[in-house]
């Protein structure tokens, strides 16, 4: 007799987008039932306004979203603590307190989770193990599961590193760079209008995050040296890494975004000679705004270069 | 060495003292002092900082720049847990853009590390020695105790004073001679001397006053100008008024360890929700178990360990059946705003008290 798989929730928004396949992976290799909450929608960030404290970030708020819609479709709903990758970094501490803040609001679910807080001695093959085993698995095929998940993840980083690395040697177009987290940019109802315009207007989008995550907080500290959010310094060091061959950068950021407050605005200070603009974008956003604000960039750009070739 | 160093730093409530005095004992430079906090300080911080940057940012901000018009040079920063601890150096480059020259010392650590400071500190006074250094650490740590007990022992009885004023006298005097000592004997002296006058002052308690604690985020909870005065408002209405946090707390207590105020949260919270997000929680349970009749939360806009904290808050709210307020501070924040919220929360409690104790005789 086959047992019914069990359905694992994940809900699209926040730290999904950048270990995507890691998740989707271990749970599938354990032979569960992996359902991913769909793209981000009014709805979603409505039932999210609805289920946040009105002062949440933006991206919060779509993420309370999510975990709304996966309620009583799913057995477990996956909210894992992401804290520290070492003892000098940190996360936001939104991160710290997800797996608290969802189980205290919604009584009805769920959640599965593992701690990666690696400042207070928990790493995340530990956390995964766990986790592998409240699913009542055996610890060798949690081992391999893991194993696999996470070589797959890197693999899956390493490939768009290169990739954009190609486009950004080739290409003749107009490079901006977007300095955003990742579930920033690309969520459907944050990041993807800003990406989707830049393309019609013929931009070669190239991403911050995308960048080499080592190389990135190396070159980092040649803009800050006490940022010790590891996202942050993730998307910072792709400024200083990519300087040489990009023609403008967009920083955007949802509102109020705690790290981001700071960090911006020490960039903005500090970098000169490339043009940069900074989107703010809160729940109450008209694209109209965005797109005049994108248009006018992007002709000061295309100005500036034109001055250059002369 | 020709430079004469002025060493300042921003204002938090009275603990402009215990920094003072241990900047004079070791530092053997000037002190400047920024002016008290006003809403011009506020207004010169905001014009200056990041828009949507969490309101204590501003505050400092606004204190440095007073201070280095009125002739420092060297600053002073601490660091922490959430946004604080990357404060220093986005203020450093948005002063330096402004065109100050200074010195700009940050004790930024994730843990208390006093003999990493004497290193720092041993850069502007070479002459320092470490018993000295120590010995002043030891100081001022003792006078952070008797400054939070005095402040503890105010907090609770300023709303029943019989002579309008004689607490802030008092507490003036006391400020006045505390930030003079040199040796833990004239503390000592102090501290005897203040507690017994302390007890003196007339007061009229009643047994069954209304209760309230406040919890929140450090800054403004300590900085009376930030919340808009809100502990005197309280008082006035005839409230007494608990509050937990406190720097002898932050710094020095033994229950501030994580371990220790996570088995407080339980069972609302299984992980630290950062900086000190979980002291909220862990205070606000521990207040309603005691029974108070309200918690009032306060944080600075924005503040993201506290609006973590606040569904577990609304949580133990519903729970414990306690009424808890909300306040967020920034620097647009109106002082009517606050009075008016805060009469309709104290009319709140004493009809629920009323109630309550009618339900009791009837039973």
């Amino acid at each position: 007799m086959m047992k019914d798989k069990i359905k694992v929730g994940i809900p699209r928004g926040l730290l999904y987008f950048k270990h995507e396949v890691l998740w989707k992976t271990f749970f599938e290799e354990l032979g569960c039932n992996v359902v991913v909450s769909p793209e981000t929608n009014k709805e979603n960030l409505n039932k999210g306004i609805h289920y946040s404290i009105d002062e949440s970030c933006l991206s919060a708020k779509i993420y309370m979203g999510h975990v709304d819609w996966l309620r009583n479709k799913v057995d477990y709903v996956f909210v894992p603590r992401i804290a520290s990758y070492s003892k000098q970094n940190q996360t936001c501490t939104k991160f710290f307190a997800m797996p608290d803040i969802v189980e205290n609001t919604f009584k009805d679910i769920k959640i599965l989770k593992y701690n990666l807080d690696i400042a207070n001695g928990k790493t995340e093959r530990a956390g995964f193990i766990k986790l592998g085993l409240s699913l009542n698995k055996n610890i060798v095929k949690v081992l391999f599961a893991y194993r696999k998940a996470k070589y797959k993840q890197l693999e899956n980083e390493r490939k768009q590193t290169k990739e954009q690395e190609d486009i950004l040697e080739k290409t003749d177009k107009i490079k901006i760079l977007i300095v955003a987290h990742s579930y920033n940019i690309y969520d459907k109802l944050i990041g993807f209008p800003v990406q989707d315009y830049l393309k019609k207007l013929n931009i070669e989008v190239i991403y911050a995050d995308k960048a080499s995550k080592d190389e990135s907080i190396r070159a980092s500290y040649k803009i800050s040296k006490s940022l010790y959010w590891i996202y942050n310094q993730e998307i910072l060091g792709a400024i200083e890494l990519y300087k040489e061959k990009i023609d403008g950068i967009i920083f955007l950021t949802t509102f109020p975004c705690g790290p981001d407050s700071l960090v911006n605005d020490l960039c903005i200070r500090k970098i000169k000679n490339i043009p940069l603009s900074y989107i703010l974008i809160d729940e109450l956003q008209g694209e109209a705004g965005i797109h005049t604000r994108l248009e006018s960039f992007v002709d000061i750009i295309t100005a500036r270069r034109l001055r250059l070739c002369l | 060495m020709s430079v004469e160093y002025k060493i300042s730093f921003p204002h938090m409530g009275n603990y402009y003292i215990p920094i003072a005095t241990f900047v004079k004992n070791t530092l053997n430079a000037k002190i400047c002092l920024p002016p008290k906090i006003t809403k011009k300080t506020l207004e010169l911080g905001t014009k200056h900082s990041p828009d949507f940057v969490c309101v204590p940012f501003k505050y400092n901000l606004g204190n440095y720049i007073e201070a280095l018009e009125n002739g420092a040079n060297v600053l002073i920063q601490a660091g922490g847990g959430c946004r604080f601890g990357y404060y220093s150096e986005v203020q450093e480059e948005i002063l330096r853009n402004l065109g100050y020259n200074f010195k700009f010392f940050n004790i930024t650590s994730r843990t208390f590390k006093p003999l990493l400071y004497y290193k720092m500190f041993k850069e502007i006074n070479p002459m320092l020695t470490i018993k000295n250094f120590l010995y002043s650490f030891y100081l001022i740590y003792k006078q952070i105790a008797v400054l939070d007990k005095f402040e503890d022992y105010i907090r609770e009885n300023i709303g029943f004073q019989i002579n309008d004023g004689d607490f802030k006298r008092l507490e003036k005097k006391f400020h006045d001679e505390l930030i003079t000592i040199e040796k833990i004997k004239d503390l000592k002296s102090i501290s005897i001397k203040y507690t017994k006058l302390l007890k003196e002052v007339p007061i009229n308690k009643p047994n069954d006053c209304l209760r309230v604690g406040i919890v929140g985020e450090i800054y403004v909870l300590m900085e009376p100008f930030s919340s808009c005065f809100l502990e005197e408002e309280l008082a006035k209405k005839g409230i007494e008024v608990k509050r937990y946090i406190n720097i002898s707390y932050l710094l020095f207590s033994k229950e501030h360890k994580k371990t220790n105020t996570l088995k407080l949260a339980k069972p609302y919270l299984q992980y630290n929700i950062g900086a000190d997000g979980v002291d909220s929680v862990a205070h606000s349970k521990v207040l309603a178990k005691k029974g108070f009749d309200g918690i009032i939360h306060i944080k600075p806009f924005g503040c993201t360990p506290e609006i973590n904290c606040m569904p577990i808050l609304e949580k133990i709210s519903e729970d414990y059946k306690i009424p808890i307020l909300y306040f967020s501070f920034d620097s647009q924040t109106s002082e009517t705003g606050v009075k008016t919220r805060l009469e309709a929360f104290h009319d709140m409690l004493l009809m629920r008290k009323e109630k309550n104790k009618k339900w009791k005789e009837l039973t």
